[in-house]
Order: structure tokens, then C-alpha cells, then sequence
């Protein structure tokens, strides 16, 4: 079964490569080509996952090495995968949503003259992603990292000829190589502390070396998880990411990519474990992003990037209780799995809604659409439901065992973590109820546009509302399956390590709280949006909002030092390598050669004659070497 | 007597560029395919070097041996190690894609007269080049070695003056003396450096009395041959600047922004991937194999200088408003790696330097390759010139992304593998200097990316309307570049079978070993 592993990535790849190269002959059955290769990929996934559940819990890791990637001296690094609980949980993942998301592309890129490419990228990043899950060390794992921030670049530019699409992009890259480079360095630390960077030896060895050097490892994996998850400070690239088009977004930017960030962590449990300070670190980053996303997304009008700052926020949850260690993991995962189905569902349902309004991303000009769209309302309704944590929908399963574990920290720390997470979950009812009511319920607010054109709202074609409704009921079903007697503890616990969390209050006061923030947060928003109308022009907002619409101003403290400032760095730097390197080597010669004469000289023009005698110099000079034989 | 093939592999392209340049005027489309075809019977050649040589065997193999200048001790010496083997194959395989790419850069004017045969000289000097390059990578005779390294400026120096890039935004004439100015000062640059190393060379041989590489080292190892500190010490110094002329390190990098901005594409990449080598091929093979202890007692300063380059190449690549010169800085950020590779002096960094000349090669090739494809469209070198060349052109944008994807090393293309190689092994001797170099990555994507972005991406601008995408001769250079760098990007191991025993023999050299690692997972796994 093992020799199965290179298929599950084999297969997309495949596809990548004969829909990139294979020009125009494809363009009528490309996007055929690329589901097929995407669902390939599915059962693949499904018959592995068939063939794990049937062995024994702690003997379902199944390995599948290729062949000697960098064979150097001293240094090995393979191409060689390793499927175990924790990657098989992201194949399904991966492939199960990607190829929803394929079939949904199919209606939805259908008028876009470069579908094929738009597949092709897809099924690139589905490939990548999988490499990324299934590596069996940290440099392979690199490999598929970058590969899945290519097929991101690629997408998020996918409309290339708006430039502000190729901006997102490459700021979208930029910003995940700073990332990189505690990806980079933790891999070189490795390297110098064990020799080796495949997983395995390290995480087995993990305990034998200095706690230092571990808190410093961890640190720089938490940088690179910062850099692809959207994590404060590098966070400032997911809400422009929604350049791309929408079956992206819910794709990457919501279900998988961003999502590894996660993975890294909690696949390094063992370096994690064994240095406190750096989870700390981490419970703090998750705690920061989980409020700054849930308050950009209460601010935001377009309704991606609402949703984006709800991405965030939902993976600071994650990360945050990634950084909890045994207590955390698991629920870390379940809860990324859920979210993948909730959020998926809300951005697709979010692009069906764009699909009928002419592309129109501002909520203020929706409104009432639940009447034009039942279909998509009825699976936005049931992933909102999911996301503010509806008692028996997924997320309420999820986000509970978060809370609940965020609490169980215990100390000064249990209980700040366990208010933060609280409170999120009270801004998520909040801004989530805003979204669903300014564009399902009151009054139609869309006018003609510049052209006298007036949408006509109307609902999406099947192969679009056919994924919204599988994965409305993932939403609505996943995390009872996985909740309910501990499926997905027990499931994950070998790869994980899972302890028992003990929150200092009890688990049922957890749940009441967890519960009546939710209300409080839905009634908020009903009281301001569902009750009175809403104005189709922003009113100017209270300056948390202000600076809330502006990203918490990140960006302009971006712009400002990095951008500004980097900008004057390199005209400089091109002014002193011009006038000053230039001038002074050329100088220092002049002493020793007359160089700079000879060289002001050729400025007047005498270029010709200068260069003969300098060519008259090196033949003499061979002349000389050769005719010394003859003597 | 076996049959000379390290000889043949150099004289092919000599007597070809002699034959070449002997096409009549009339002749000239002729003489491009000629050129062509000896270059692809010196990539024949190339081959045969590379599957002959043993990983396994002696360090230097299909020695010949002759003598030259008696009373000198000069010799005609020829040997290659796994080092050499890897860069002639380089070079022997990017000679056919220049002339391919250049094939119409040389085409005579309407104005000039019939009888004038600028063609026929071009792809003449390129492979006049060639053959002096792959004799510098074979030869083991220190003197015949300087006599290439000088002798290989002559062409240059008329490639770069003779030829110049169409594209310009000034006068004929101006272009003309800007593109003299930057022929000049190539040659005063190397001149300089060379001179130094000709003292330098004749110092060497007032101390050791002969000019055989394998002789000295040996004579050095067994301590046959003393050398005071301070003689090593002047002696690498005259060698190391010569080649830090032409890698080219900080500061002395000015003249390769001027020569790849006014040569025509091809010959910026003859030399940047091709001629340059020879430069940090060099600091391997004279610096650490003849100088050992100087070599070590200069790390530090050297260290410093290859950081600078790599961060202030980069730096400077992203103001630049000129593709070519863009990918020139990029290329100094490049040497400064592999330079830091080198003197890290670990297997790592060794290997990874030596696979970054080979890749660096390659993926500077397909990068300025296409850019040149897409100047000669537009005639302009400037980036804001142009703007939304993807929409007209996809191939052409996509195949340049994909050059550009190797100069930022992308996992996945080959670059990345030697980037990384060179990384660790720093970062295991020196970790600080490790952690700079790795600003590196970010700053590669900035130039990079802002490069696509302004010129491929967003409106599609007037000019660039119209614009052709790749035709097939232009195709059929791009495709074996990128096909390569994806295949050397996975499977590097036919080019780590040949390097890695070389730089075994280069550690031993300066008696360096590897750091080891804090706790060593082997001992963990035995204790159990």
C-alpha cells in the first residue's frame, strides 16, 4: 500500500504539468482533466485510509522513500514521504475540499478565456500541498512549502492585468519568505544540533539537546507558520490575498494552505514540548492574531475580506492551542479540520453570491439576497451557524475543546488565554452575524452601475451548489463525528500525544460561557444591523474602526519603514555604487596604474588608441612566453 | 598513447572559431550553422569527459603531460577533478544555446558594407572563448593557467566592445562610447588583476621552482616545500585578487553591471555563467590548494566581503531601472554565495559552491536569455518601458518567471539545492554569518518579483501590443534550460558523484574537518 504514497501527489502533478504545457489543444477538456486528477488523488487518499484504519493504532505510519535527494558528504537529504495519522487527516483534507473546489471552479471560471491555466495551478497546489504533508523531513517539507507559495503567487495573480491582483501576489510571497527564513534557519539548527533534519531522528532525539537551542528552533518554526498562516506580525498579506478569485481563497486561503502553519507545529510537538518559552511565544501569537483578525473582520464591508480576517482569527484559535502542547494538538487539528469545511462552504457561498451580483464584493450593496439565492443561503446559514459555534454544528465542537484547553493552561496564563479565546468567540458571533444579515437579510441595496447595468441576482449553476451543499454538511456534521466519544482524539493520539486538560473550572461552565458569549455577540449585531437599515455609504466609524478597516494600520507601518524606507536604501545604495565604489576602486588603481587618466581619457574620446595600445601590451607579453621556447 | 581528449575537447572549438571566422562574407548563414555544430561536437566531447571520469579514481584523471618551456619548468599539464569535469560540462552545454540565442545579434546593418563580416567574427570569438575557458578548467600547469586566464580577455574584450546590445536609449554614437567605456574597463579591471598575479605567479615559482599544481601541493603536504607565513600570505593575496576581479567580489564588481548592460545577451551570459567561473573555479583550486594556511588566515576578511556582495548586490538589483544590469547586481549576490561557500570551508559549503557555478549558470542563462528575447522585441532595456507583456506574450512571460523562479531559488529548481548547500555549511562554521546570508532569500525574491511585476504583469502597455511570443529557436533554447533546471533541482546526484570526491581532497587540502553536530544522532540511536 505504501508504494501508494507517490501516487497521491503523482496524480495532481501529472495534471499541472500537461495542463501548463499543454497549450491551446487542451482548453476544451482542461478543467475535465484537472478534477479528474484532484478526485484520482481523493480515492487514492481513501484507500489508504481504508487500508490504515484496519491496522492497529500505533502501527499506521506508513513510509515510501524514492530515492537520495542531495547526496553530499555529511549531509542527507531524501525524497521519501511518511503518511501517518496526522498527514492522512490533511490528504483527505486536501484532496476531499480540493476536489470540491475543482468542481466548483468548473461553473465558476467557465466565461474566464484561461481556464486551463486556473486548473492547472489548482491542481499544482494540490500536488505541493500534499509533498508539504507527506514529507518525511523538514527540507522536503521546505520544498513543498515553497511550492504551495508558488501555486499561491500563481493564483492570487491569476487576474494579472489588474495590477492591484500582481501587487497582492507578490507581497503575498514576499511576506512568506520572510517566514522562510526561520524555516531556513530552523533546518540549518537542526542540521548543527543532530546532523540530520528528517523527522523521525530529530523529533526522537529532540530531549537529548539544550533546552536553548530548542526554544530557538522553535521560535524560528513559529516565525515560518507566521509567514504561511497569516499570524501577527506577518499577517498583513491574507486580506489582499482575496485578489485572487474566489474558489482560491476558499481553497488556499481558508481550508489548506493556511492552515500549515498549523501543521508544522504540531508535527514538531516533540521540540515544542521541551521548550516552554517558545510555546509560550506561541500561545501569545495565536492569542494576538485571534483578536486582531476577529476585529479587521467586524470592520471590513467587502465581504472576502471580512472573511479573511475571520480566517485569521479562526487560525489563531488553532495556533493558539497548538502552543497549549498535549493538551492542545488535537483539538488544534480537529478544529482545523472543521474550519476547513465551515470556511470553505462561507467563501464559496460568498463567490455564488459574487457570481450573481457582477462580481460586486461590497456587503453594503447586497441585502435581502436570501429570496434571489435559496441555496446558497441555506449552506452559508448552516457554515455560519458552524462558525459561531451553534451548539451541535461543527465548530461548536471544536472551538469548545480550544476554549476549554485554553483555560486548562492553568495559572494567571490559563486564565487570560481562556478569556481571549472567549472573547473571540464573542467578536465571531458578532462579525459573522453582521455578514450573514447585510447580505441575506433587509432591504436590496444594489443599483445600476456606471454602465445602467443592474444586477440580477440569481442562483449558481449545480456544479457550484452541489460542493456548497457537501461541504454545508461537513459543517454541520463533522465535528459531531469527530467529538463524540473521542473519535478524533484517539485517531490523532499516537501521532499527538493527547493529555486530559483540566480546566479550573468545570468543562460545563466552559460550555455555558462558550454558549452565552455567542448570543451576546449575535444580539449585538442584530441590534445594529438586523434591526435598522444599512446605510449603502460606510458611516465614518469610532477610530477603532477606522484603523480596523485599515488592517489596525499594519500595512501603513509597512509601507512606512519597509517600503519608504527600503526604497531610499536602494537609490542611495545605486548612487554610492555608481559614484562612490566605482570612483574609489578606479582612483585607488590611478595610483598604481594611471588608471584613472587613462580611463578620463577614453571619456575624450581617444577610446580606439588606448585600447590598441592595451592590446599591443598583452600580445607582447604572449609573444614574449611563446618565443622564450624557441630560445 | 592514449588519445588526447582533455586536448581535443579544447581544440575543437579553437580550430572551429579559426574555420568559422574563414566563412566568406557572403557565407554568413552558413557560418552559424558551422559554429553551432562545433559547439555541439565540443558538448559531445564534454560528455565523453564526464562519463570517463571515475568518482572514485585518482583526483586528477586523463592527465597528459608535455613539455613547453624547458627552461622554466613551464609544461603544457592538463588533469581534471570532479570540480573541473563539472564545469566544462557547464560550459560546453551553454555554448550552443548563446549561439543559438545570438544567432541574428550579429547580422550586419543595411548600412554596412557587403564585405564586412561582423558574423562571422562573433560566433568566431565564441568559441574562441570557449576553448580558452575549458583549457583554464583543465589545465594543472600554473603559468598555462594565467596564460589563459589572461589570453581569454582578448575576445571578450572585443565581444563586448565589437557587439553591442541594439537596445539603447541614446545616440548611436553615445551608445557607442558607453559601450567602449564598458569594454575598457572589463580589460583594465582583469589587466590589473592579472598583472598582480603574474607577480604572484613568478613568486611562486622563485619559491617552488616549478609550475606543476600536483607537484607543489604534494611537495607542500609532505613538507618537501617550506614556505614562510608571510610569502603565503603575499603569494594567495596576489592569486585571491586576481580572481576576485573576475568572480567578482565586493568591491571590485563595478565593471560587470557596465560589460552585461552594454553586451548583447548572449555575451552577457558568456560572461557571467561561462568566463566568470573560471574566477571562483580558481579560488578553489590555486587559493585553497596552494595556500591552505593563508587561505584560513583570510577567511574572516573574505567572509565579510562575500556578505557585503551578496547584500548589497541584491540591495542594489532592486533600484536598478535596467533589466540587464538588474540581473548583473543579482549575479554579484550570486558570487558573493558562492564565494562564501567556498571559504566556509566545510563539505557542505564546498559542494553547494561548486554546484551553485553550475546552477547559477544555468539559471542565469534562461533568465537573460529571454530577457534578451524580450529586448530585442521592444528595443528598449529600460522596465518601465514595459508592462503586461503576459497578456500578449504568455510563453515568453512564463518561461521568464520561470528563470527568474531559479534566481530566487525556488525549492523544486536546481539553484535552491546549491543555495541551501552553501547556507548550512556556513551557518555550521559560522552561524551569524549563516543568519545574513539568509536575508539573501528575501531580497532575491524582491528583485525578482518586482522585476516580473513591472515588466509582464498589470495593463498591457502600446508599445508592447504587438509583441511576438516566442518563436521555436527561441523556444528551443529556453526548453533544455528550464527541463534542466527542474531536473537538477531534484536529481542532482550525477553532479554530486563527481564534485563530492573532489571536495573530500579539497578538505584534506586544508586540513579542515566538518564541525560536528551537538548530539549526533547515531550515538543517540547506538545508546538505545
Amino acid at each position: 500500500m505504501e508504494n501508494l504514497i507517490a501516487l497521491l501527489i503523482g496524480a495532481p502533478l501529472l495534471g499541472a504539468a500537461v495542463l501548463l504545457c499543454g497549450g491551446r489543444r487542451l482548453d476544451r477538456a482542461g478543467h475535465w482533466l484537472g478534477t479528474l486528477l484532484a478526485a484520482v488523488s481523493f480515492v487514492i487518499g481513501l484507500a489508504l485510509f481504508a487500508d490504515m484504519l484496519g491496522k492497529a493504532a500505533d502501527d499506521r505510519a506508513m513510509h515510501q522513500h524514492l530515492f537520495s535527494w542531495i547526496p553530499v558528504e555529511g549531509f542527507q537529504a531524501d525524497i521519501a514521504f511518511q503518511l501517518d495519522q496526522l498527514s492522512m487527516t490533511f490528504v483527505l483534507l486536501i484532496t476531499g475540499v480540493g476536489t470540491l473546489i475543482h468542481v466548483y471552479s468548473i461553473g465558476y471560471m467557465e466565461h474566464d478565456e484561461r481556464r486551463r491555466r486556473f486548473f492547472g495551478y489548482l491542481n499544482l497546489f494540490v500536488a505541493a500541498m500534499l509533498l508539504l504533508v507527506l514529507a518525511d523531513n523538514y527540507l522536503l517539507l521546505y520544498f513543498g512549502w515553497e511550492g504551495v507559495g508558488l501555486a499561491s503567487y500563481l493564483l492570487i495573480g491569476f487576474w494579472q492585468h489588474k495590477p492591484s491582483a500582481a501587487t497582492a501576489a507578490k507581497k503575498a510571497f514576499l511576506v512568506n519568505r520572510v517566514g522562510d527564513i526561520g524555516l531556513s534557519i530552523a533546518i540549518m539548527l537542526m542540521f548543527t544540533t543532530f546532523g540530520t533534519f528528517a523527522f523521525g531522528p530529530v523529533l526522537e532525539s529532540a530531549g537529548e539537546t539544550g533546552e536553548g537551542t530548542l526554544t530557538a528552533i522553535g521560535l524560528m518554526l513559529l516565525l515560518a507558520a507566521c509567514g504561511k498562516s497569516a499570524q501577527v506580525p506577518l499577517q498583513s498579506w491574507l486580506g489582499d490575498a482575496m485578489e485572487g478569485p474566489t474558489p482560491v481563497s476558499a481553497l488556499i486561503h481558508a481550508a489548506t494552505m493556511v492552515t500549515a502553519g498549523v501543521y508544522l507545529i504540531v508535527r514538531s510537538a516533540d521540540i515544542f514540548n521541551a521548550a516552554p518559552d517558545a510555546q509560550l511565544v506561541v500561545t501569545i501569537v495565536g492569542a494576538v492574531t485571534l483578536l486582531f483578525g476577529a476585529i479587521v473582520g467586524c470592520a471590513k464591508d467587502d465581504i472576502k475580506k471580512a472573511l479573511a480576517g475571520s480566517t485569521m482569527s479562526q487560525i489563531g484559535y488553532m495556533i493558539l492551542a497548538a502552543g497549549l502542547g498535549p493538551i492542545g494538538y488535537v483539538f488544534a487539528i480537529m478544529h482545523l479540520v472543521t474550519h476547513g469545511f465551515f470556511k470553505a462552504g462561507l467563501f464559496l457561498g460568498a463567490g455564488s453570491v459574487m457570481h450573481g451580483m457582477n462580481d460586486e464584493v461590497d456587503m453594503r450593496k447586497y441585502g435581502g439576497l436570501r429570496k434571489y439565492m435559496p441555496v446558497t443561503f441555506a449552506t452559508f446559514g448552516l457554515g455560519y451557524l458552524a462558525i459561531i459555534g451553534f451548539p451541535g454544528l461543527s465548530g461548536f465542537f471544536s472551538k469548545d475543546k480550544i476554549i476549554e484547553a485554553a483555560f486548562a493552561k492553568g495559572g494567571t496564563e490559563g486564565w487570560i488565554l481562556g478569556a481571549v479565546t472567549l472573547l473571540g468567540a464573542a467578536i465571531t458571533a458578532y462579525y459573522m452575524t453582521r455578514v450573514m444579515l447585510m447580505t441575506f437579510f433587509g432591504e436590496k441595496r444594489w443599483q445600476p452601475d456606471e454602465h445602467g447595468h443592474e444586477p440580477h441576482p440569481h442562483e449558481s449553476p449545480k456544479s457550484m451548489t452541489v460542493p456548497m451543499i457537501l461541504l454545508a454538511f461537513g459543517s454541520v456534521f463533522a465535528g459531531g463525528i469527530f467529538g463524540i466519544g473521542d473519535r478524533f482524539v484517539n485517531w490523532l493520539k499516537p501521532v499527538t500525544d493527547y493529555e486530559h486538560g483540566h480546566p479550573p473550572i468545570s468543562a460545563m461552565a466552559v460550555t455555558s460561557a462558550t454558549v452565552a458569549v455567542m448570543v451576546i455577540g449575535v444580539g449585538l449585531a442584530y441590534l445594529q444591523y438586523g434591526r435598522r437599515p444599512v446605510p449603502v455609504v460606510a458611516p465614518r466609524g469610532s477610530l477603532l474602526t477606522r484603523a480596523a478597516r485599515r488592517d489596525l494600520l499594519q500595512d501603513d507601518f509597512n509601507h512606512a519603514v519597509f517600503v519608504t524606507g527600503g526604497t531610499h536604501l536602494t537609490r542611495s545604495l545605486v548612487y554610492v555604487d555608481h559614484s562612490l565604489v566605482d570612483g574609489v576602486v578606479n582612483g585607488t588603481a590611478a595610483g598604481v596604474g594611471g588608471l584613472s587618466g587613462r580611463l578620463r581619457k577614453l571619456q575624450n574620446g581617444h577610446v580606439r588608441s588606448y585600447a590598441v595600445s592595451m592590446f599591443g601590451g598583452t600580445a607582447v607579453l604572449i609573444a614574449a612566453t611563446l618565443l622564450m621556447r624557441a630560445v | 598513447m592514449s588519445f588526447p581528449l582533455l586536448t581535443a575537447t579544447a581544440a575543437v572549438p579553437a580550430v572551429g572559431a579559426i574555420l568559422t571566422a574563414a566563412v566568406p562574407a557572403a557565407r554568413r548563414t552558413a557560418a552559424k550553422w558551422l559554429a553551432l555544430l562545433v559547439s555541439l561536437v565540443t558538448l559531445v566531447l564534454a560528455g565523453i569527459v564526464f562519463a570517463r571520469f571515475e568518482p572514485g579514481g585518482d583526483r586528477y584523471q586523463l592527465t597528459e603531460s608535455h613539455s613547453w618551456i624547458k627552461d622554466f619548468g613551464v609544461r603544457y599539464e592538463l588533469g581534471v577533478d570532479g570540480i573541473g569535469v563539472a564545469l566544462i560540462a557547464l560550459t560546453a552545454l551553454l555554448i550552443p544555446f548563446v549561439i543559438l540565442a545570438g544567432w541574428h545579434d550579429a547580422d550586419p546593418l543595411e548600412t554596412q558594407s557587403k564585405r564586412w563580416r561582423p558574423t562571422q567574427g562573433f560566433f568566431a570569438l565564441i568559441l574562441m572563448v570557449e576553448a580558452m575557458v575549458i583549457l583554464s578548467f583543465e589545465a594543472t600547469d600554473v603559468f598555462l593557467f594565467y596564460i589563459l586566464f589572461e589570453a581569454m580577455l582578448i575576445p571578450m574584450y572585443f565581444l563586448i566592445g565589437g557587439f553591442g546590445d541594439r537596445a539603447h536609449s541614446g545616440t548611436d554614437e553615445n551608445a557607442a562610447a558607453q559601450r567602449s567605456y564598458a569594454a575598457v574597463k572589463f580589460l583594465l579591471y582583469n589587466l590589473v588583476g592579472g598583472l598582480i598575479m603574474l607577480a604572484a605567479v613568478i613568486g611562486l615559482y622563485v619559491v617552488a621552482g616549478n609550475f606543476s599544481l600536483t607537484e607543489i601541493a604534494e611537495a607542500r603536504a609532505n613538507g618537501s616545500l617550506e614556505m614562510a607565513s608571510s610569502t603565503e600570505k603575499w603569494l594567495f593575496l596576489g592569486f585571491f585578487f586576481a580572481f576576485a576581479v573576475k568572480a567578482p567580489l565586493w568591491p571590485l564588481h563595478t565593471w560587470l553591471p557596465n560589460a552585461m548592460g552594454e553586451a548583447t545577451a548572449p555575451v552577457a551570459v558568456l560572461i557571467t555563467a561561462v568566463v566568470d567561473k573560471v574566477g571562483t573555479f580558481a579560488m578553489l583550486r590555486f587559493c585553497l590548494g596552494l595556500f591552505p594556511e593563508a587561505s584560513k588566515w583570510a577567511t574572516p576578511a573574505i567572509v565579510v566581503l562575500a556578505l557585503i556582495s551578496i547584500v548589497y548586490g541584491a540591495l542594489v538589483a532592486v533600484g536598478q531601472r535596467d533589466i540587464k544590469r538588474l540581473v548583473a547586481y543579482a549575479s554579484i549576490s550570486h558570487f558573493g554565495f558562492i564565494i562564501l561557500g567556498i571559504f566556509a570551508m566545510t563539505s557542505q559549503g564546498q559542494s553547494g559552491a561548486t554546484l551553485y557555478m553550475v546552477n547559477h549558470g544555468i539559471s542565469t542563462a534562461a533568465l537573460m536569455l529571454v530577457a534578451g528575447f524580450l529586448i530585442s522585441r521592444r528595443g528598449s532595456r529600460l522596465i518601465a518601458d514595459y508592462g503586461g507583456v503576459q497578456k500578449v506574450a504568455p510563453v515568453l512571460a512564463g518561461t521568464f518567471l520561470i528563470g527568474g523562479l531559479a534566481t530566487l531559488s525556488l525549492p523544486g529548481l536546481a539553484p535552491f539545492v546549491s543555495e541551501f548547500l552553501v547556507l548550512v555549511g556556513t551557518f555550521a562554521r559560522y552561524p551569524v554569518a549563516g543568519i545574513v546570508a539568509t536575508t539573501g532569500i528575501v531580497l532575491a525574491a524582491l528583485y525578482v518579483l518586482v522585476l516580473y511585476q513591472r515588466t509582464m504583469t498589470g495593463p498591457v502597455k502600446e508599445e508592447v501590443r504587438s509583441m511576438p511570443d516566442l518563436r521555436p529557436r527561441e523556444l528551443a533554447v529556453v526548453t533544455p534550460l528550464i527541463a534542466l533546471l527542474l531536473f537538477l533541482g531534484v536529481f542532482p546526484k550525477p553532479l554530486t558523484d563527481v564534485v563530492n570526491p573532489a571536495v573530500r581532497h579539497t578538505m584534506s587540502d586544508v586540513q579542515r574537518t566538518d564541525p560536528q553536530p551537538e548530539v549526533p544522532v547515531q550515538t543517540v540511536e547506538a545508546a538505545k
